[in-house]
């Protein structure tokens, strides 16, 4: 199923796998640095919901929304292990589909909108599911979810697979790892995606939705599909983040974050799969990193973004050296040319 | 016989303004119809009704005795009836052979998941489709651009890379939106003789829309002329010339000239 993956990028895989699994740990062990392991997990977990985003973009839509999916996620484990004593193996799943469930029945009535519309409409669904967890009573209103249970320990016939968070000596570290190996799977599921049929269904809707309705494509079935899809990537990153936070508010996830999820895509690069990595990375880490200006931490940090923006408008990513005939390179382009022309 | 595709009683109204009135006429297969009419005669809307990219006010679209109008355009591509665009409507950063191995999604037999998971149907498939697209290709006499991207393209090659994408999906009828438009007089011959092979050697029934008189003539097996949005008449290339509403609605009546 990878059999297009050519020997050099799976050393660059090798590599980065190396480096997240091995060196990072390594090197906050040599320096100490344990506080590290919070701000990488969250970069690991966000950038998994910025990969969500991500595939929105691939259809030509501007999701600037992924905060509710994401704040709906998180609601949804949470209530499911602290409320019905589901187990956190089950609860995760569970939440995503929660999510992808909740982007199927609002994706019905908006995927039809295309450009500033639908991305005017997807502003507001932060907002919106804030307001359903204030006035619900089993989302505890105001006071939100706390004291969530860490991660359970998981095992199949008796074999232990993966150990209870709550016995652990180091959880920070069994998050980091969790976190990680998390988002390879979301972004090995992209890449799948992207390079299957239903990626270059995707990308024929991109570029001119008309025609791929006049060769038989389904666009309305599509979107709906890609927008689930996109959706669980955001409740599986925000269930994550209400169990390494142990709890949930309703402003764990605001519409700053929402537009921050369609930032990290922008800034990775809109034309690469990995892009939303490296963006998350690069804006969750700017930011911290930023912090020593104090006052002028926002005017540093913005005037910084829309410079990168007007330089490098295809992301951070288009530095590397387009390879002739790369896919991800075209469709760069082509989802550039999209948002100009978007109606 | 019955015919293969029926326009009954089509009527199109925007507001107070009727597009298409009463159009009522049938293709039969195999043939090769054109609808031609002056500027604002309706055309556009009457494609786009029999395509269901627009739905009718009143009257219907029958494919194979089966009504095809006021429904979704990609279950009428899935029937069979496929329309093509001009120039601009055309996958931009795809190279030619993608756009030509996309197209043929309609035959995949391996479900989206099966890709996803690369399933040996979906390698079947994919193979398959890229055979296809080359004999496409080769038929059309595209394989010297397969690989260009498709906004690199000057603008004939974009209109047959419209057919090309068109033919992908192996269609019984195919609609052809003003196929000659801005073409010079060599271009033109090229597409006739290439609308006339697709219909010889691949015998798929042919509808198009045309401004393009001389083409229109000598490609049309039958053609239907509209004006104002009514049919006005009905015939071979030879009837229409002689056609004294047809000539009153292209060139004016005698009386409007003494008018002027």
């Amino acid at each position: 199923m990878f059999n297009n993956v050519t020997s050099k990028q799976w050393m660059g895989l090798a590599a980065f796998l190396f480096a997240i699994f091995v060196a990072v740990p390594m090197f906050i062990a040599a320096t100490g640095r344990t506080d590290f392991y919070f701000t990488l997990t969250m970069v690991a977990l966000l950038s998994i919901a910025s990969g969500g985003v991500w595939l929105t973009f691939y259809i030509g839509r501007i999701n600037i929304g992924q905060g509710a999916f994401a704040l709906a996620g998180a609601y949804a484990s949470a209530v499911m292990i602290t409320k019905f004593s589901f187990s956190f193996w089950l609860a995760l799943p569970l939440a995503g589909v929660f999510s992808a469930l909740v982007a199927v029945l609002i994706g019905l009535p908006i995927l039809r909108l295309r450009g500033v519309y639908f991305a005017m409409i997807t502003l507001v669904l932060t907002e919106v599911v804030k307001l359903t967890s204030l006035a619900l009573d089993i989302t505890n209103g105001a006071r939100g979810i706390t004291n969530i249970p860490r991660p359970d320990g998981l095992s199949v016939f008796g074999l232990t697979i993966i150990p209870d968070f709550g016995a652990m000596e180091n959880p920070k570290l069994g998050f980091y790892y969790l976190a990680c190996v998390l988002m390879v799977l979301a972004f090995a599921t992209l890449y799948r995606i992207v390079n299957s049929r239903l990626g270059h269904l995707c990308r024929s809707m991109q570029q001119n939705e008309e025609l791929a309705s006049s060769i038989g494509v389904n666009i309305s079935h599509i979107r709906l599909i890609v927008f689930a899809i996109s959706s669980f990537f955001g409740g599986i990153g925000g269930a994550m983040v209400a169990s390494l936070t142990q709890s949930v508010y309703p402003n764990t996830f605001q519409v700053k974050d929402s537009v921050d999820f369609m930032l990290n895509v922008f800034l990775g690069g809109l034309g690469y799969v990995f892009g939303p990595m490296l963006g998350t990375l690069v804006i969750y880490f700017g930011w911290d990193l930023l912090f020593v200006a104090k006052e002028f931490q926002l005017l540093i940090y913005s005037t910084i973004l829309i410079i990168l923006m007007l330089i490098l408008p295809n992301g951070i990513l288009s530095l590397r050296l387009k390879k002739p005939g790369s896919d991800v390179a075209k469709a760069a382009d082509a989802s550039g040319l999209e948002l100009k022309e978007g109606k | 016989m019955t015919p293969l595709l029926q326009v009954k009683n089509v009527t199109k109204k925007f507001g107070g303004l009727t597009a298409n009135n009463d159009v009522t006429f049938d293709v039969a297969e195999g043939e090769i119809l054109s609808v031609i009419g002056p500027n604002g005669a309706g055309k556009s809307t009457l494609f786009k009704m029999i395509s269901s990219f627009m739905p009718t006010t009143s009257g219907e679209v029958i494919y194979k005795g089966e009504k095809i109008s006021n429904n979704k355009p990609h279950i009428i591509a899935q029937k069979g009836v496929v329309r093509t665009f001009q120039e601009t409507t055309i996958f931009k950063s795809m190279t030619v052979r993608e756009s030509v191995v996309l197209a043929q999604h309609l035959r995949a037999t391996a479900t989206l998941p099966g890709y996803f998971f690369g399933t040996k149907a979906a390698h079947h498939d994919e193979e398959a489709f890229g055979r296809s697209a080359d004999e496409l290709l080769e038929f059309l006499g595209m394989s010297a651009i397969k690989n260009e991207q498709a906004s690199n393209l000057p603008q004939g090659n974009l209109r047959a890379l419209g057919i090309a994408i068109g033919l992908a999906t192996d269609p019984k009828v195919l609609l052809l939106d003003e196929p000659f438009a801005g073409m010079n007089h060599d271009e033109t011959t090229k597409m006739v003789e290439l609308v006339r092979s697709v219909r010889d050697e691949k015998g798929v029934t042919v509808m198009l829309v045309e401004h393009d008189m001389p083409a229109v003539m000598s490609i049309s097996d039958r053609i239907v002329v509209l004006n104002f949005g009514e049919k006005i008449a009905e015939g071979t290339p030879i009837e229409i010339q002689n056609n004294e509403r047809v000539i009153e609605a292209y060139l004016g009546s005698a009386d409007d000239e003494i008018g002027m």
